[in-house]
C-alpha cells in the first residue's frame, strides 16, 4: 500500500504537467477535474469530470492525460463521472493565482452561494480596480464571462462561478 | 422491461429536446445582434449539445444492456445494435424524434429566440430538480450537471425578456408578438408523456412553479399572456411540425449520404 501511494503520487506529479488547452497556465489538477487516480501494476485509471457538458476541451484533456502517462510507461484508462458535478470551488488556490497572473479574473465567491447569478464585483486582473462591468455572461469559452474594467479600460475574461 | 423501455424513451425525449434546441440556437452563430450576444447564444447551444450527448450516451448504454428486451425498430427504423450517441442522433427519422414542439419552431427574431429559451429553460430547471431524485443514479448525475448550466440560461434569457419587454415601444411590441406566437407551444411542456413514469416526476408541480416564475417576469417587463389560446401538442409522441424534417435533413445529411464517415 505504501508503495502504491508513492507510485500514485508520481502519477499526480505527471498530471500536474498536463495543462488545460484553453487556459495553458492551469494544470488539470489545479482545475479540479481529476477526481481519482488508481494504479494496478502499470495500469492506471484516471477518473475525470467535465467542467461543462459541452466543453470541447474535455476530449483533448483526456488525450493529453493519456499521452503524458503513456510517455511515462503507464497503460491508461480514462473514466468520466458526472456526479458530484464539477464546481469552480475545486480550482486550487495555486490555480486561482495562475489564472489572475494570466489575465483571467478567478471565480469570486463560492458556487453553492446562488448569489453568483446576481451582480457581483469582479476585480480587474490587470489593475485590481473594482470598478468593472459585466459585458456578457458568456465569454470566449463555456467557462468564462466577459467583463470590462472602467479604470484601465481593458476588457478581460472572468472564470465564472459554477 | 416496460419500465426500461419507458426510461429509454424518456431519455430520448430529453436528449432530442436538447439536440434540437441546441441546433436552433446554433443557427445564430455569426448572425447575433452584437458579437457578445452571438457568443452567448452559441455558448448556450454548446451546453445543449453537451446535455444531448449525456442523455444519448446513457440511452445507448441502456439499449445495449437490454438488447433482447428492447425492440430496436421502435427506437428507429434505421437503427442497428450496438446503439451509439451518434446513431441515436443521426439515424432516427422525424416520427421517431420525441422533442417538444417548442424546441423545433424557427428562431424568428431575437425576441422570439430569447423568449423561447426563457420559457423552455425555466421548465427544464424545475424538471431537472425533480430528476435529482431519479432512481437511476446516472440520470440524477446528468440532471445535477445540467442544472448548473440551465441556471445561467434562465438568467440570461430572462434578462432579455425584461430588457426588450421593458425597453422601447418597438422592442416591447416585438416581445409581445413573440409571446403571442410561442405561447400555444407552452401547454405541451406540462403534458406528461406516457413513458415519463419515473416516480420522482410531478408535472403539476413543475407547471405551478413555472407559472409563478414566468408571470412574475412578464409582470416586471409589462408583458401579458394571450387572453385566448390553444395547445399545440404531439412532439413528445413523434407528431411534429413541418419544421423538424428540415432540421434533420440538414443535420443528418452527412451520415445518411456517407454512412459511418468520420472527421
Amino acid at each position: 500500500m505504501v508503495n502504491n501511494t508513492i507510485a500514485t503520487n508520481a502519477i499526480w506529479k505527471i498530471l500536474e504537467t498536463v495543462k488545460d488547452p484553453e487556459v495553458p497556465v492551469l494544470s488539470v489538477v489545479d482545475l479540479g477535474v481529476i477526481r481519482a487516480v488508481s494504479l494496478e501494476a502499470k495500469q492506471v485509471t484516471v477518473t475525470i469530470t467535465p467542467t461543462y457538458t459541452g466543453c470541447p476541451a474535455m476530449d483533448m484533456i483526456s488525450m493529453h492525460i493519456k499521452m503524458a502517462l503513456n510517455a511515462a510507461g503507464y497503460q491508461t484508462t480514462i473514466q468520466t463521472i458526472l456526479s458530484p458535478a464539477w464546481t469552480t470551488d475545486w480550482i486550487t488556490e495555486n490555480g486561482k493565482q495562475q489564472l489572475k497572473a494570466y489575465g483571467i479574473a478567478p471565480p469570486v465567491g463560492k458556487s453553492f452561494d446562488q448569489a453568483y447569478l446576481e451582480d457581483i464585483i469582479v476585480p480587474c486582473p490587470q489593475c485590481n480596480s473594482t470598478h468593472t462591468v459585466l459585458v456578457s455572461q458568456f465569454g470566449s469559452t463555456a467557462c468564462k464571462a466577459l467583463y470590462k474594467c472602467e479604470t484601465c479600460k481593458e476588457p478581460f475574461d472572468y472564470f465564472k462561478c459554477h | 422491461m416496460a419500465t426500461m423501455k419507458n426510461e429509454i424513451d424518456f431519455l430520448l425525449h430529453l436528449a432530442d429536446n436538447a439536440l434540437i434546441i441546441g441546433h436552433r440556437n446554433s443557427e445564430w452563430c455569426g448572425h447575433g445582434p452584437i458579437l457578445e450576444q452571438d457568443i452567448a447564444i452559441t455558448n448556450i447551444a454548446l451546453d445543449y449539445i453537451g446535455q444531448a450527448r449525456n442523455f444519448y450516451q446513457h440511452a445507448a448504454a441502456l439499449i445495449n444492456q437490454n438488447p433482447t428486451g428492447i425492440d430496436i425498430t421502435q427506437t428507429g427504423n434505421d437503427m442497428v445494435l450496438p446503439a451509439t450517441e451518434d446513431s441515436l442522433a443521426y439515424l432516427r427519422d422525424v416520427r421517431e424524434f420525441k422533442n417538444l414542439l417548442i424546441t423545433e419552431i424557427p428562431n424568428g427574431d431575437w425576441a422570439h429566440t430569447t423568449l423561447r429559451l426563457f420559457l423552455l429553460s425555466a421548465f427544464e430547471l424545475e424538471l431537472f430538480m425533480q430528476l435529482l431524485q431519479h432512481t437511476d443514479a446516472q440520470v440524477a448525475a446528468i440532471a445535477e450537471k445540467s442544472i448548473k448550466e440551465v441556471s445561467y440560461h434562465v438568467k440570461w434569457s430572462q434578462d432579455w425578456v425584461l430588457r426588450l419587454g421593458d425597453g422601447t415601444e418597438e422592442s416591447k411590441q416585438r416581445m409581445q408578438a413573440a409571446i403571442e406566437a410561442i405561447w400555444p407551444y407552452t401547454g405541451e411542456l406540462f403534458i406528461q408523456p406516457d413513458y415519463a413514469t419515473a416516480a420522482c416526476l410531478d408535472y403539476a408541480a413543475i407547471q405551478a412553479a413555472w407559472n409563478k416564475k414566468v408571470l412574475a417576469v412578464f409582470e416586471e417587463a409589462g408583458l401579458h399572456i394571450p387572453s385566448k389560446t390553444f395547445v399545440q401538442k404531439g412532439g413528445a409522441d413523434g407528431m411534429h411540425t413541418e419544421h423538424l424534417g428540415y432540421i434533420l435533413a440538414e443535420m443528418q445529411y452527412l451520415q445518411r449520404a456517407y454512412p459511418n464517415s468520420e472527421w
